[in-house]
């Protein structure tokens, strides 16, 4: 893992400071005076042997140190950490709904295979699977902001107000968000348990004469879970990922809306902070879903 | 067994059907559209949809229908795109690890595991920043999005293969590593592949969608789906036709690769029917 974490910092180095050529120029841009691009490549200490720069970054980085944003002049973990009380519950909040609805209803199709209710599952996932994300947003607040008006169709009321206000502004974002990856998982779910319910065990269980709701939740649905929690950890750092589209929808201050500001006013610093703290965090969630799955599945264990 | 007949199959005729639509308007986009995609009125603005306008105009009174039907060509030459360099780096990250192995494979497979944290959306940033935002960026940003899966299954089918009966026996005769390569052990493990680039497919085009809508992807005034809802959005409540059509396109183009790759892994595959 720290392997990959390297290679993460190292992809997000290159491309942020070996790849242009001249960082401070892309800061500068067209406009800075030659005088002034200097001043600056000297202040950002880029005249400096690459790999000498790259150890210095990393040393700092590793001990919460990314620099110092160019538009707001305050450090940029800092501006990382203010953002964080909306991404992080508009992420979770998706995942709990995408949990919520999509074991559920993969399970009812698993158990009603090529029945009605199979089929209308189905259809159900296939749709949430066509659907962008933001077409859903933008769908959602024309309902319920525009024609029904229950709703504002953006902005966040923040956490001091208690914890409704918060969710509540939360609330459509969440659901567009979690609508795409909740349909990945209905599917995943369903053959998942499907594939389960044609084990020799679950046969042996039901001639023993357990009856059929136990042998879905005490035979089936344990085992089924394995494969599903692998995919559902991969879809939480996806729904991270997601999350920047959904907060320019919504216009939520998010991880997202810092990071896309930050490329219009040329902000290398917060872009470079921003994109290796999402990277990482989708690292260290799909390492923990490696864990998870021994933990699950005793015959799988890790020396 | 009686033989599977694909067009009985509904749900890979129905894709079929879709995606036959979709390049159809595609490729009559080229040589004809009901009015010039790019053409503005100032009379004729967010009107809703009429005999003229089928599918309304939008800020600038351009024709949504034909904008649409021109952004269908962006975005399947993105995802063609995409999935190519996905494709092809995968591939050969895949031949290396698998068939040389040893410390160059993990060196690989540790790489593959931190592109995996870079999903589309977080390249195209890291892109955008250094350089001008367009469509270029997005499809090398979809693109890397797209790496891990092809290395990993090319890795696996190299793995599996290399120390099979019919290699070992074309080594045994002298064959050089090319020549197993391509010949002997690359023709094996496409179908897999091909599966994977069947279903990377849709994945690209709803990700384009998003890069074009966050203003990472394709730039004014070329038509693309995802911009055109990025535009529709602040006319939500004059116009909602307009946000509606770009994304059912995109709905309902993505819904047909989807059946389309469902339906082709029904047939191919009688394991998972």
């Amino acid at each position: 893992m720290v392997a990959t974490l390297f290679f993460v910092s190292v992809l997000v180095f290159v491309v942020i400071r070996v790849l242009p050529g001249d960082p401070a120029l892309v800061i500068m841009g067209t406009e800075g005076s030659p005088e002034a691009v200097a001043r600056l490549r000297e202040a950002m200490g880029l005249n400096r042997p690459i790999v000498v720069q790259y150890v210095d970054w990393l040393w700092r980085a590793l001990r919460g140190d990314l620099g110092v944003s160019i538009q707001y002049d305050v450090p940029v973990g800092r501006l990382i950490l203010s953002r964080l009380p909306l991404t992080l519950p508009l992420t979770l909040m998706a995942a709990l709904l995408m949990i919520l609805t999509a074991l559920p209803l993969g399970l009812y199709a698993a158990t009603r295979h090529r029945r009605a209710g199979d089929y209308a599952a189905m259809v159900v996932s296939q749709l949430g699977i066509a659907v962008p994300g933001f077409w859903a947003g933008l769908l959602l607040i024309l309902l319920f902001s525009v024609r029904l008006g229950w709703v504002q169709s953006g902005g966040f009321e923040g956490w001091s107000n208690g914890l409704w206000p918060g969710v509540r502004s939360l609330l459509l974002p969440a659901v567009a968000l979690g609508l795409f990856q909740a349909a990945v998982l209905v599917r995943a779910t369903r053959s998942s348990v499907l594939d389960v319910l044609r084990e020799d065990y679950v046969r042996t269980a039901r001639a023993k004469g357990v009856g059929e709701a136990r042998v879905i939740a005490k035979h089936t649905f344990r085992n089924a879970l394995i494969p599903v929690v692998t995919v559902a950890g991969i879809q939480l750092g996806q729904l991270m990922a997601g999350s920047i589209v959904l907060e320019s929808v919504f216009a939520l201050p998010g991880l997202g809306r810092l990071a896309l500001g930050a490329i219009s006013a040329r902000d290398l610093p917060v872009v470079q902070g921003v994109t290796l703290f999402v990277a990482s965090c989708i690292v260290l969630i799909n390492f923990a879903v490696d864990l998870a799955y021994g933990f699950l599945d005793p015959r799988i264990r890790y020396d | 067994m009686t033989r599977r007949r694909p067009l009985r199959h509904v749900t890979f005729a129905l894709g079929v059907a879709i995606t036959a639509l979709l390049l159809l308007t595609a490729a009559l986009s080229f040589v004809y559209t009901p009015q010039d995609p790019l053409a503005m009125s100032i009379t004729g603005r967010l009107q809703g949809p009429s005999t003229t306008h089928p599918f309304g105009t939008d800020q600038y009174g351009r024709d949504v229908l034909s904008r649409v039907m021109t952004g269908a060509v962006t975005s399947i030459a993105v995802g063609i795109i995409a999935v190519g360099i996905g494709a092809a780096v995968g591939l050969l990250i895949g031949i290396a690890s698998g068939y040389v192995g040893g410390w160059l494979d993990e060196g690989f497979m540790r790489l593959i595991d931190a592109v995996q944290g870079f999903p589309a959306i977080l390249s195209a940033l890291l892109f955008a920043a250094v350089f001008a935002p367009g469509v270029a960026i997005s499809m090398v940003a979809i693109g890397i999005a797209f790496v891990p899966a092809f290395a990993r299954l090319t890795r696996a089918g190299f793995l599996e293969l290399r120390e099979r009966e019919f290699v070992v026996a074309a080594r045994a005769l002298g064959a050089p590593d090319r020549r197993l390569i391509a010949r002997h052990i690359l023709p094996n493990t496409l179908p897999p592949l091909i599966i994977q680039a069947t279903t990377s497919f849709p994945v690209a085009i709803l990700a384009e969608a998003a890069l074009a809508y966050l203003g990472l992807g394709t730039q004014p005034p070329y038509p693309s789906w995802g911009l055109m809802l990025k535009e529709a959005q602040n006319f939500l409540s004059l116009n909602p036709s307009f946000a509606v059509f770009p994304g059912g396109a995109i709905a309902l183009t993505v819904l047909g690769l989807n059946l389309l790759g469902d339906g082709l892994r029904d047939l191919l595959d009688p394991k998972t029917a």
